[in-house]
């Protein structure tokens, strides 16, 4: 079984990227209700674990992984890519240049 | 192309005839080939379901990973068969990123043989097959009786839990490595820094442009997540019953 540490520490982990995800009323999600659930369930937050909570612990790590990677993935996105095309004045600059003015247009 | 913007308040989830459907307020959520969107596993809903509730102004699709394994297993959009797909999964043995050995530079070879020769070690004895690595450029040469427990193996799932294997697989480049998640030995963090490994030594060698880095890495962690989840949400017990997952 792959090592995943604390089991607590996965729960908690999932709270708080719920909580990114879903705002203040993320205990009102069916993703929150049915984590909490499985949680208690199984009793997962606690030390020895047997097959099928080693089973279940995987899958919470797992999603904890893909919703961190997505809202970490996404932020990066917007940071280099959201911002869309440069202006020419822009890229331009980006050389050293200054577009020519013409007052009376192209013409 | 502009962003489509969210254009629904509330998701929820209901069960419909093919299974547990989405709505995005009264509307019920298809395929892109226009199919109602069901799936055999309630959590897998609820997980698409969070998906289309953190959207926020504009849906970005890029994001929304569950989601489109969903609809490729609706879809099938390639036309394959079962054994198409066992087929093209087990084929990447051949070329598998964990078997493909450098020999220049000698601390990239030493790399390779500490992180790789144990997770191959792990699938031999686990399979009860030969795999081995190799430097030469034609790879290494995996025995038809490996190959053929690999398929034997991979039949076992259902045509939804293989859509997400041969998803990860192609993700990783690693028939190895996604039976190393799939089977719980590794976790998709660990597979995807045995994934990345060579580019990994390169970064800490040569340096990084760090948001590009980190970005790959952050996709490739997030596509395999979703991969895996989808497997073992479509194999478990409870779900497999279900009758979309009847071949």
């Amino acid at each position: 079984m792959a090592a995943l540490g604390s089991p607590l520490r996965t729960f908690r982990g999932l709270l708080r990227e719920l909580r990114h995800a879903s705002g203040r009323h993320y205990r009102e999600t069916p993703a929150y209700r049915h984590i909490a659930a499985a949680f208690r369930a199984h009793r997962v937050t606690s030390q020895k674990l047997c097959r099928a909570q080693q089973e279940l612990h995987f899958q919470a790590a797992t999603y904890l992984c893909l919703l961190r990677s997505v809202r970490e993935h996404a932020a990066l996105h917007q940071e280099y890519h959201g911002k869309g095309e440069r202006s020419p004045e822009e890229v331009a600059g980006l050389v050293g240049f200054r577009l020519p003015q013409q007052p009376g247009g192209k013409g | 192309p502009p962003e489509r913007k969210r254009f629904y308040q509330n998701v929820s989830i209901s069960q419909g005839e093919g299974g547990y459907e989405i709505n995005l307020d009264h509307r019920k959520l298809k395929t892109p080939q226009a199919k109602v969107f069901a799936v055999p596993s309630e959590a897998l809903a609820i997980a698409v379901a969070t998906e289309w509730d953190s959207q926020k102004d504009t849906i970005k699709f890029y994001t929304m990973h569950l989601t489109t394994l969903c609809n490729t297993a609706l879809d099938n959009p390639t036309q394959r068969n079962k054994m198409q797909l066992i087929r093209a999964a087990v084929k990447f043995l051949e070329t598998d990123t964990v078997c493909y050995r450098v020999e220049e530079p000698p601390a990239l070879a030493e790399l390779q043989k500490n992180e790789w020769d144990p997770i191959v070690a792990w699938a031999e004895k686990r399979y009860n097959v030969a795999i081995g690595s190799s430097t030469s450029i034609l790879g290494p040469n995996i025995p038809a009786s490996t190959k053929e427990t690999f398929v034997s193996h991979l039949a076992s799932y259902n045509m939804w839990a293989l859509q997400g294997i041969e998803y990860v697989i192609t993700q990783l480049k690693s028939l190895i490595l996604s039976m190393g998640l799939i089977d719980r030995h590794i976790t998709v963090e660990k597979a995807v820094l045995l994934s990345r490994l060579e580019e990994e030594y390169q970064i800490r060698r040569w340096g990084s442009v760090e948001w590009a880095h980190d970005y790959d890495l952050c996709e490739l962690r997030a596509r395999t997540a979703a991969g895996t989840l989808f497997v073992h949400l479509c194999s478990e017990s409870s779900t497999v019953k279900h009758k979309l997952l009847q071949d």
